[in-house]
């Protein structure tokens, strides 16, 4: 890789970082005035036009916030925590396409996404995997009984769902022939959409992400009645808003790799006989799959807000005893209608 | 120095730094949590060796499963979270002996292997396939024995889990 090459790569990054952390900033803004529709409130609507400003004055008002670390924590795991969750969780879109063919840049084509590996779906999980270790070092490192009792609920709620997830996968691998993101996206061409070859496969793998991202009605690992804040309890000022900020970038993430999965990630179906020029195609294709996002996003929140938090046995019991047969038959049948088709 | 080589000594340094620790930390969490990063800098030597399928498993099965499981266990048994490991002279003497034996055994391998040195390599276009290929064709015995020593182990945990044979909850 010469100088421009590694110039590209680092734009790409730099430009993924300001877009998640920009959505982060807006997402917290939606998610109270989501949250407030269904509540029939107005919701934040002072700072700025409608309150769009108002994550701005929160990110403000957490950075003067003093940083509070306990006597008696471990001061640099304390401290690593949150950064080990961020950075896993940007990490992750770093092998999702977002258009289908190539742009040309300072007399180059650079295909659009930032990493182009052959073993992106693997890379996925494993990194989904790794997103514990923030939690749980930081549930540790906070010496506080709520905090180590939010880590481990976290660890034990990670491993649960990570095999469902995984297994739900193998459906979509079995399907494409490869664990490549970018050929799983040309497969779904036109309307054959994953969601519609895979309809078991998509709802536990949208299940197993919920779960992953510690949403309702997965939170536990934060759930406050129990836990009074669970892994950040201890945290206070900006390391609390980087485990915030990990949170939502969870969730994008999440929101991506399922359209770029099971929603037909960049395609747009008709879009090849509309006969437009390449940029514009590409300019569609870049629209559609941050619209999908976006809609997967707002569906993150809508449930958020509409279905009650689970106890704690009843989202074991749904993680070993539900969720992973079902991901299991998913595979069975998969392979038994690709028998039979082929 | 070529840029793969300064990420090489990058990875190879947080290897062998945290394997350090995890050696010689007296906290037995230390240990656990540098052994991340241990795994870490062994999977970006396997990416830098093109091995990118190994890579990513390594960093699936060794940080997302088993070191998961490590911690959890070191957490959850009351008393060994803050607890110092003990080091007596009971202990010193058969370590010294396995790991002498162990080094003797590195050492040879690591003089005798012939380093296979090839500046540009062309880069091969993954390694999935062809690891597939393999397992369900040449290794394909191996491959089974190992899921049938896996499936004994599962059913192994589940009898262990049950306790006396009621169901915990419900």
């Amino acid at each position: 890789m010469d100088a421009v090459g590694v110039l590209i790569a680092l734009l790409k990054i730099v430009v993924l970082f300001a877009v998640v952390l920009l959505t982060v900033a807006e997402l917290v803004y939606f998610e109270r005035k989501i949250s407030a529709w269904i509540q029939n409130r107005i919701g934040p609507n002072r700072v700025g036009p409608a309150g769009l400003l108002q994550p701005y004055a929160d990110v403000l008002k957490l950075l003067m916030k003093e940083d509070v670390v306990p006597a008696a924590a471990n001061r640099f795991l304390h401290a690593l925590a949150p950064v080990v969750s961020i950075s896993i969780a940007l990490a992750a879109l770093a092998v999702v396409p977002i258009a289908g063919s190539p742009v040309t840049l300072f007399g180059r084509s650079v295909i659009p996404v930032i990493a182009d590996i052959d073993v992106g779906v693997l890379y996925i999980l494993a990194l989904s995997s790794m997103g514990v270790y923030g939690l749980t070092i930081g549930g540790w490192a906070s010496n506080n009984k709520y905090s180590l009792l939010g880590g481990l609920r976290s660890s034990a709620q990670m491993i649960s769902y990570e095999l469902s997830m995984g297994l739900s996968l193998i459906g979509v691998v079995m399907i494409t022939g490869s664990l490549r993101l970018d050929e799983i996206v040309r497969h779904q061409a036109g309307w054959m959409w994953n969601i519609v070859l895979q309809p078991i496969g998509f709802v536990t793998f949208l299940i197993a992400a919920f779960a992953e991202t510690n949403r309702l009605p997965f939170d536990l690992p934060e759930a406050e009645h129990e836990l009074v804040g669970g892994y950040h309890t201890e945290y206070s000022s900006f390391k609390f808003a980087l485990f915030y900020l990990a949170e939502y970038a969870n969730m994008i993430t999440a929101s991506a790799v399922i359209a770029t999965l099971y929603l037909g990630g960049w395609q747009v179906p008709g879009l090849s006989r509309l006969g437009l020029s390449t940029g514009a195609e590409i300019a569609m294709q870049i629209g559609a799959f941050l619209a999908k996002t976006a809609a997967m996003l707002f569906f993150f929140q809508w449930v958020r807000w509409s279905i009650p938090r689970f106890r704690y046995d009843q989202l074991m019991n749904l993680g070993w005893k539900v969720m992973f047969p079902a991901a299991l038959a998913n595979i069975v049948l998969t392979a038994l209608v690709l028998l039979f088709v082929e | 120095m070529s840029y793969p080589d300064v990420l090489f000594y990058v990875f190879a340094a947080l290897a062998a730094v945290s394997a350090l620790v995890v050696v010689f930390a007296r906290n037995v969490v230390y240990a656990a949590f540098s052994l991340l990063f241990t795994f870490l800098g062994v999977a970006g030597i396997y990416v830098l060796l093109h091995a990118d399928f190994l890579a990513v498993a390594q960093i699936m099965i060794y940080i997302g499963g088993i070191l998961v499981l490590l911690i959890f266990g070191v957490m959850l048994t009351t008393r060994v979270t803050n607890v110092d490991l003990p080091g007596g002279v009971l202990k010193t003497m058969p370590a010294t002996i396995v790991s002498g034996i162990l080094l003797g055994t590195l050492l040879r391998l690591v003089t005798r292997a012939s380093w296979f040195v090839e500046p540009e390599l062309p880069s091969p276009e993954g390694t999935t396939a062809a690891i597939g290929d393999r397992l369900v064709t040449t290794h394909l015995l191996p491959f089974e024995v190992a899921g049938i020593l896996l499936l004994v182990t599962i059913m192994g945990a589940a009898l262990i889990a049950r306790t006396n044979g009621r169901r915990r909850d419900a």
